[in-house]
């Protein structure tokens, strides 16, 4: 699983970050997406599937 | 097909409108006609009203949207006659939207609202010791489910606390299904004179505050910041309050999810969501405007067309959350819309989420004995507002 972000649509919700903190944070400055790792262990994979399907702005997918 | 109109009332209060679910058994998306006349959509499913918010061709700007409610018509009206307040970015689209949400969006991350958690639990004890001293019974939301979320985002913004009691009343007046047109629209005129003095104030003497940081960036000039300020109050106010006067009545009506979200801590984050779910205390819509064609699960929606999502009823959709009638802060609730999907959902849900989290569980333990001092049927209901919730609770331990 390869995980891709893209902060120009996201609105910095927060919710992947909340719901994988391992995986995700968000920016100081603008509360946008951070990818803390591309490619996330298989034991976070659902958490990581879970945070695409509730972010609301469609800012991260999984390829 | 069958045809709808508003309002619907919650029969029972912890459950939508019968209406509501009776419509969404029968499929997602229902003709709708307004008080102007419009034929709009009322959309009951959990799918359809997740797809429509997130959906680029929606529009949230309200010139474009036709009230579902007849008392709004005439505010409305009166609304438009003037211009809409610069700032208030949840009635804009992109570009516009974007740029105010933007700046904001760093204000609200998971890691700031966890710095604020001690200062939160310094403010939810200060008021469990207020609730002590006074000995029961009393109304939990003048003694608490106000007062928290009221301080709190007071704090957060730079809005001196003393000043909350005329904002908090005008607040109520602007978000009553029942004030007059001309009352709302003075109330608003009131809130806005106040926080544009306010920013004049902190123009000249800055501090640490949301406000002063807002200023010191210099994107913004005095309107939109007035704009920007009234919509973070208001929502800061109503909200997170009611979800703390209902959610403690659901609780307990229902002891036994009680119980779990007292005295097991692994329980609480997912019980927030589940009473985010179950509760849902957006009233009314949100509202859309299809501002292009827009086909929606096998159904056309028109260039101009209007739509009113029914959430409380979308919340409770069984092919989402399974036996959804029933509160289980078990489950996992995540997902659910109450605050919104797309590029408006709630900026200030993280916030609200860490309130709750130290609010619930620290008034269950502070009061293991906490029951209502009257019956369940004689708490006052918010059905006349736009947020639903409680007007009133008393309680006693």
């Amino acid at each position: 699983m390869e995980i891709k972000a893209d902060t120009t649509v996201c609105i910095g919700a927060g919710m992947c970050a909340l719901t994988v903190p391992e995986v995700f944070d968000q920016s100081e400055d603008e509360g946008t997406v951070e990818l803390l790792q591309k490619v996330p262990p298989q034991e976070l994979e659902d958490g990581v599937r879970r945070a695409v399907t509730l972010c609301p702005s469609g800012a991260i997918s999984i390829a | 097909m069958s045809d709808v109109t508003f309002p619907m009332v919650r029969r029972r209060p912890l459950d939508p409108p019968d209406e509501a679910t009776e419509l969404r058994q029968q499929g997602a998306m229902h003709r709708m006609t307004y008080p102007d006349g419009h034929r709009g959509w009322l959309v009951t499913r959990y799918s359809a009203a997740r797809a429509i918010l997130a959906h680029p061709h929606f529009s949230n700007r309200q010139e474009l949207s036709h009230p579902p409610l007849p008392s709004q018509l005439e505010r409305v009206r009166m609304q438009r006659e003037r211009k809409m307040p610069a700032g208030v970015f949840l009635r804009m689209d992109p570009p516009d939207h974007t740029r105010y949400r933007k700046l904001l969006t760093g204000q609200f991350t998971v890691r700031r609202m966890k710095a604020l958690e001690s200062r939160i639990e310094e403010i939810v004890n200060a008021h469990l010791d207020g609730m002590a001293a006074a000995g029961g019974p009393v109304d939990l939301v003048q003694m608490f489910a106000l007062p928290i979320p009221s301080l709190v985002i007071c704090e957060l913004l730079g809005v001196p606390y003393e000043d909350r009691a005329q904002f908090q009343e005008d607040s109520k007046l602007l978000l009553s299904l029942e004030t007059k047109a001309e009352e709302a629209i003075a109330a608003l005129g009131r809130v806005m004179a106040y926080l544009y003095g306010l920013i004049q104030r902190k123009r000249k003497e800055p501090s640490d505050d949301l406000l002063s940081g807002l200023i010191e960036g210099g994107e913004l000039n005095d309107e939109e910041l007035t704009g920007v300020s009234f919509l973070l109050l208001v929502a800061g106010h109503e909200t997170t309050a009611n979800m703390l006067g209902l959610g403690t009545y659901a609780l307990l009506t229902n002891p036994d999810q009680l119980a779990a979200m007292r005295d097991d801590p692994s329980v609480v984050d997912n019980g927030v969501e589940e009473l985010l779910r179950y509760l849902t205390i957006i009233h009314v819509g949100p509202i859309r405007t299809a501002l292009e064609d827009v086909e929606i699960e096998g159904t056309l929606i028109k260039a101009g067309e209007t739509v009113t999502l029914q959430l409380p009823a979308a919340n409770r959709d069984p092919s989402r959350f399974p036996d959804g009638d029933r509160l289980d802060v078990t489950r996992q609730a995540g997902g659910h819309l109450t605050f919104g999907h797309g590029i408006h959902q709630c900026l200030g849900q993280q916030l609200a989420r860490a309130e709750m989290r130290i609010a619930y569980p620290a008034l269950l333990r502070r009061f293991p004995g906490l029951r209502l001092a009257v019956t369940p049927e004689e708490v006052p209901m918010r059905s006349d507002m736009g947020i639903y919730g409680v007007h009133r609770l008393p309680v006693t331990w």
